[in-house]
């Protein structure tokens, strides 16, 4: 018998986990969006003093890893357990990075919602007594992924007002069995949810559902109201991708308007000509653990649902003219257990 | 006169690949290989040769001159050549342009390396 699970796809944790520090690293773009003063570092130039922007991406990944073992004065032998993933073919950038640290590691791929997979598969290792650290990392690179999934960008390609811009970035959390917060106490996993959504270029609308499952869900499964929470945060969803995922929601007679933001808008501003907003696995955990995570100990939000949401198609899919699959995870962060 | 004939026609060309870039789901690649088509269909018929009469380089220099220039020149081998000209005359006339673009294509990936978009 499952004893700490809730409902269908809910578990609570009997010793909720808590994220003892965070490590971001975002590209030049996203260092002049909003959040500037979130992030640890900016890079002045999105090649990194590498030749190529795989080997960019690698280099952030793992700075964001050292950033956050450092203000936890921690060493990455301390670690019982390295939770990575990124967007790219295999994900190279996390198995790349890995071969640098020689810790136990566990790759993962849920495009976007990586994070959020991470964070869910990290606390269930803490909470379930196999580890008392665990750091999970995501990242992604506008230049890496628009190559893979769309067009080389030597062609210059025009792009939709639907599309989103891959953030680029890293972010790490690292999970311990003791600390003080904040904590992670509930955890839904999502299903694939397709409705046979087809554009590549506007993932936020082959998302909604999946989003607006696992939201739904988790309020069944946890009896929470809105009125638990301070704040609803979804990964990517970007303009296109949000207002269709509240009126899905309405239509549940659930109404999250005044508490709901989204990464994927937060991280850029509208002058930056992004169009829908910023997207990518790198996107919600940049904004997670740079600008999120401070809030919630600064006391701004004491309970957020954090719901990464990701587009579950490949280069090889799209060409195939297969429909684009989503998913969504959220997991409950509180300033308090 | 030259130029400003030229700027219409080259431009309606354009404007009507932007359209299609903007209110269908082609992609850019599709749209190209459609100029392509229907140049070397409209050249096959002695249609295009009309617009280039009128608009001059506004007409030859768009995609769809391509595909003229390459239904032009297998005309004109066919009746050289015979049926076989039906499959080198197309690339014959065109082998300036093509050769160039790999010429200079190359060239410039020596020179230059890709950036991000701003």
């Amino acid at each position: 018998m499952a004893q700490k699970k809730m409902g269908l796809q809910t578990v609570k944790f009997v010793n909720p986990p808590s994220i003892i520090s965070s490590g971001t690293i975002v590209g030049p773009k996203e260092g002049q969006g909003p959040l500037k003063d979130y992030f640890d570092v900016i890079l002045t130039d999105d090649t990194y003093g590498e030749k190529s922007w795989e080997k960019a991406e690698c280099k952030m990944f793992q700075d964001s890893v050292n950033l956050a073992l450092k203000k936890a004065s921690l060493n990455i032998n301390d670690i019982d357990y390295l939770i990575g993933g990124d967007l790219l073919n295999q994900i190279i950038t996390s198995s790349f990075a890995a071969r640098q640290f020689n810790v136990p590691t566990f790759g993962l791929y849920g495009a976007c919602s990586t994070m959020a997979e991470g964070l869910s598969i990290g606390s269930m290792l803490i909470d379930g007594g196999f580890a008392d650290y665990v750091i999970v990392t995501t990242s992604s690179h506008f230049s890496t992924a628009e190559r893979q999934y769309r067009f080389p960008l030597e062609q210059g390609v025009q792009r939709p007002f639907t599309a989103q811009w891959t953030v680029t970035g890293s972010g790490s959390s690292l999970l311990s069995s003791t600390g003080s917060g904040p904590y992670i106490t509930h955890v839904t996993t999502g299903k694939v949810v397709d409705l046979g959504m087809k554009d590549a270029n506007n993932m936020g609308a082959a998302m909604a559902p999946a989003a607006a499952d696992t939201i739904i869900t988790h309020f069944n499964d946890t009896g929470f109201t809105i009125n638990d929470y301070d704040l609803i945060i979804t990964g990517d969803m970007a303009r296109v991708g949000k207002s269709i995922l509240m009126e899905l929601l309405n239509k549940d007679g659930l109404n999250i308007e005044d508490k709901y933001k989204d990464c994927g808008i937060e991280i850029y501003d509208e002058s930056q000509d992004v169009h829908s907003g910023g997207s990518g696995a790198g996107c919600s955990a940049v904004v997670l653990n740079g600008w999120l995570l401070s809030q919630i100990k600064n006391g701004t939000f004491n309970r957020v649902l954090f719901i990464a949401t990701g587009a579950l198609l490949s280069p090889t899919s799209t060409q195939q003219g297969e429909s684009i699959p989503g998913i969504a995870h959220a997991v409950t962060i509180s300033r308090y257990t | 006169m030259d130029y400003i004939r030229a700027f219409v026609v080259g431009g309606l060309i354009c404007v009507i690949a932007q359209i299609l870039m903007d209110k269908t789901k082609l992609t850019p690649a599709r749209i190209l290989v459609l100029y392509v088509t229907i140049g070397a269909i409209l050249g096959g018929f002695g249609i295009y040769k009309k617009l280039i009469d009128f608009g001059g380089a506004g007409a030859t220099v768009p995609l769809l001159g391509f595909g003229n220039s390459l239904a032009q020149g297998a005309i004109k081998a066919v009746k050289k050549d015979g049926i076989i000209g039906a499959f080198t005359g197309g690339l014959t006339a065109t082998a300036g342009g093509i050769s160039a673009a790999v010429f200079f294509g190359y060239l410039f990936s020596i020179i230059f390396n890709p950036k991000t978009k701003k």
